[in-house]
């Protein structure tokens, strides 16, 4: 919690000067008052909702000249999962790695809008892209463990941060119990991480993701290359992990946005003639119940009733 | 419990599908395939000729007296000669090349791979390094004789990299093959980079990594093997060059006489080296030199060329082993 503590406090300054100033600050210092608020204020009607930490204003993700995505506001708020849902090509993916900055890999990819992480501005030139990564960790569509042991998997992320050896193992162990994993690995963890299963795999790397401690965890697809009882699992490991990260996960699997999710944000893509190609824009943000029961835009029922995509 | 096949079946159709079904003779298949395999069988064969013929024609040296050869230095009596000049030189060389070609081509790679901006200057530059890998071997003799062996007088003072190297030396000569194979090392531990698989990198970023930590922690050990096997076959090919070191000067007398193997000052005297000493020894009018005494070497100088790649082979497969754990 010490890291939530001190993103506030270094976010205050840049806080006052965001846009929506007031409103933000009195959320902040709810977020910096207390580490329960996601149960403190469910009765006051004005702190209902938990506490914006990535707010998007017009963003739109540039590849080159091409757009692939326009237009993107959206509020992801503390404790709560955010699923993306949408047909290929909608810029769901997209969006979700300008979170963390890992578009920055892709040389002619380029971001306008506002991007705001606890109120500060992630495309600041100020902003050091490998801290992001840090506070906003991310799970990939395929796990990807690396080819060194479980133990080592896991320890990378915090021996890079500089964190001490001597606390190694204590962080080994609350990131293998987090993410489900320790009962089945604990007495092998100076084995390779590619004898584990795939399921095994992915939540390793949900435990290697949370090892630095992040404030949000990114998922891209992540259960896509696994089977049905694995896709549970890290179901499962989600609703767990809620309380203390918040999750923005990208699906193609509408049951799942449905199961997991509190907002769901449904994205589509809009073709050009002149050239074919596709400009992935959000449809509609709302709360996961509302998407899926009583949608307000046309486009995002015939998807979410299966008549499109 | 064996349950029986259905009875009820209509003879006419299942005469029908059993003849669709039946095995057809793939004419043209078995032809290809025998085709692949004669051309397999020649290759090889041609080796095996080759192998057998050196082997039979140095037999009477390496038989009678193979630590005499392997041992006794240059002389005018063939039944005297040695080569333990020719195999000091090239294990200087193989040693120069390992030393400054491995580590300039394995950073030249990853320049090019992992920061070079992809504009027309780098694919310029890729495009030059494919050229000058296939650039005949004499023309780097050429360019090592007058980049590395040739100094000029200026004001009273020795200028050029000849002035270090010392002349028609093994430094000279081992920078002349680095400058051989240096290509060839760029090109394949750039294809061993680039085979490092995208979700690997990403892992690294993703949990806060910065570049040189995901390319020192994550794209270098995953792509070594390869980068290693590439670099020995480098290797064992500039220790099989004779043309460039011919340029450059080795020569097969006036040597001094036997220094230690490990006296290094010998990098900067008179060299010579086995391929040369077979060059040599093959244009000598007596049998003994022109066919004991040099198909002797070639059988000692394609051992060790053998013992190169094997040891690429033995290293890479133990990196790989590792790596997938």
């Amino acid at each position: 919690m010490n890291i939530e503590q001190n993103l506030t406090s270094e976010l205050g300054e840049s806080l006052e000067s965001a846009e929506e100033g007031d409103m933000r600050i009195t959320e902040a210092a709810e977020a910096a008052g207390s580490s329960t608020m996601a149960s403190d204020g469910v009765a006051d009607a004005a702190a209902e909702e938990n506490p914006t930490v990535l707010a998007m204003r017009d963003l739109s993700v540039y590849y080159g000249s091409f757009r692939a995505v326009r237009d993107v506001n959206m509020d992801v708020r503390d404790n709560e999962i955010t699923a993306m849902i949408g047909p290929s090509g909608c810029g769901k993916s997209t969006v979700l790695r300008s979170i963390n900055r890992m578009n920055d890999l892709i040389p002619t990819a380029r971001v306008e809008g506002d991007l705001r992480f606890h109120g500060v501005d992630l495309y600041d030139p100020k902003v050091d892209p490998v801290e992001v990564r840090r506070r906003i960790g991310m799970v990939f569509q395929k796990p990807n463990p690396f080819p060194k042991s479980i133990y080592d998997n896991i320890t990378y992320g915090p021996k890079i941060a500089g964190t001490p050896k001597s606390e190694f193992d204590a962080i080994v162990e609350k990131s293998l119990k987090r993410a489900a994993l320790w009962d089945e690995v604990k007495d092998r963890l100076s084995e390779s991480a590619l004898g584990m299963s795939g399921g095994q795999q992915q939540r390793l790397c949900i435990a290697r993701a949370i090892a630095t401690s992040p404030d949000v965890l990114l998922m891209d697809e992540p259960c896509s290359a696994l089977d049905p009882i694995a896709t549970g699992m890290i179901e499962d490991l989600m609703q767990e992990i809620k309380t203390r990260y918040t999750i923005v996960i990208v699906t193609h699997n509408m049951q799942q946005a449905a199961r997991v999710s509190d907002r769901t944000a449904f994205f589509t893509a809009e073709v050009d003639g002149a050239n074919d190609r596709r400009t992935g824009l959000l449809v509609e943000y709302d709360k996961t119940e509302k998407i899926f029961s009583n949608p307000a835009d046309q486009r995002t029922e015939n998807y979410v009733t299966g008549r499109f995509g | 419990m064996a349950v029986a096949h259905p009875t009820d079946v209509d003879t006419a159709r299942v005469a029908g599908i059993s003849d669709s079904l039946r095995r057809r003779r793939d004419v043209r298949g078995s032809l290809f395939k025998a085709a692949m395999a004669l051309s397999l069988v020649i290759s090889l064969g041609i080796l095996a000729v080759l192998l057998f013929i050196v082997i039979t024609d140095g037999w009477t040296v390496l038989s009678t007296r193979l630590g005499s050869f392997l041992t006794g230095t240059l002389r005018p009596d063939a039944m005297d000669a040695g080569i333990s000049q020719g195999l000091k030189g090239t294990f200087y060389l193989c040693l120069i090349v390992a030393f400054v070609a491995f580590p300039l081509g394995i950073a030249a790679a990853i320049y090019l791979e992992e920061y070079a901006p992809s504009n027309r200057l780098t694919s310029f530059i890729q495009l030059n390094i494919r050229n000058l890998a296939g650039v005949p071997s004499v023309v780097y003799g050429i360019l090592g004789l007058a980049i590395f062996v040739n100094e000029f007088d200026l004001l009273d003072g020795k200028f050029g990299i000849g002035a270090i190297t010392g002349g028609r030396t093994p430094l000279a000569g081992g920078l002349t093959l680095s400058a051989l194979v240096l290509p060839v090392v760029i090109i394949t531990s750039q294809e061993a980079i680039r085979a490092v698989p995208s979700a690997l990198r990403e892992a690294g970023f993703g949990v806060g990594a910065t570049k040189w930590e995901v390319i020192k922690d994550h794209i270098l050990p995953y792509a070594s093997p390869g980068i290693l096997t590439g670099t020995l076959l480098s290797l064992a090919r500039a220790a099989g060059e004779a043309a460039p070191l011919l340029l450059v000067g080795t020569i097969t007398g006036f040597l001094s006489n036997s220094p230690g193997w490990f006296d290094v000052t010998q990098v900067q005297d008179k060299f010579t080296a086995m391929p040369t000493l077979i060059a040599t020894w093959v244009t000598q009018p007596e049998e003994e030199f022109k066919i004991d005494n040099a198909s002797a070497a070639i059988v000692i100088l394609i051992l060790f060329v053998i013992l190169l790649n094997s040891a690429a082979i033995i290293l890479r497969n133990r990196f790989e082993a590792k790596r997938s754990g």
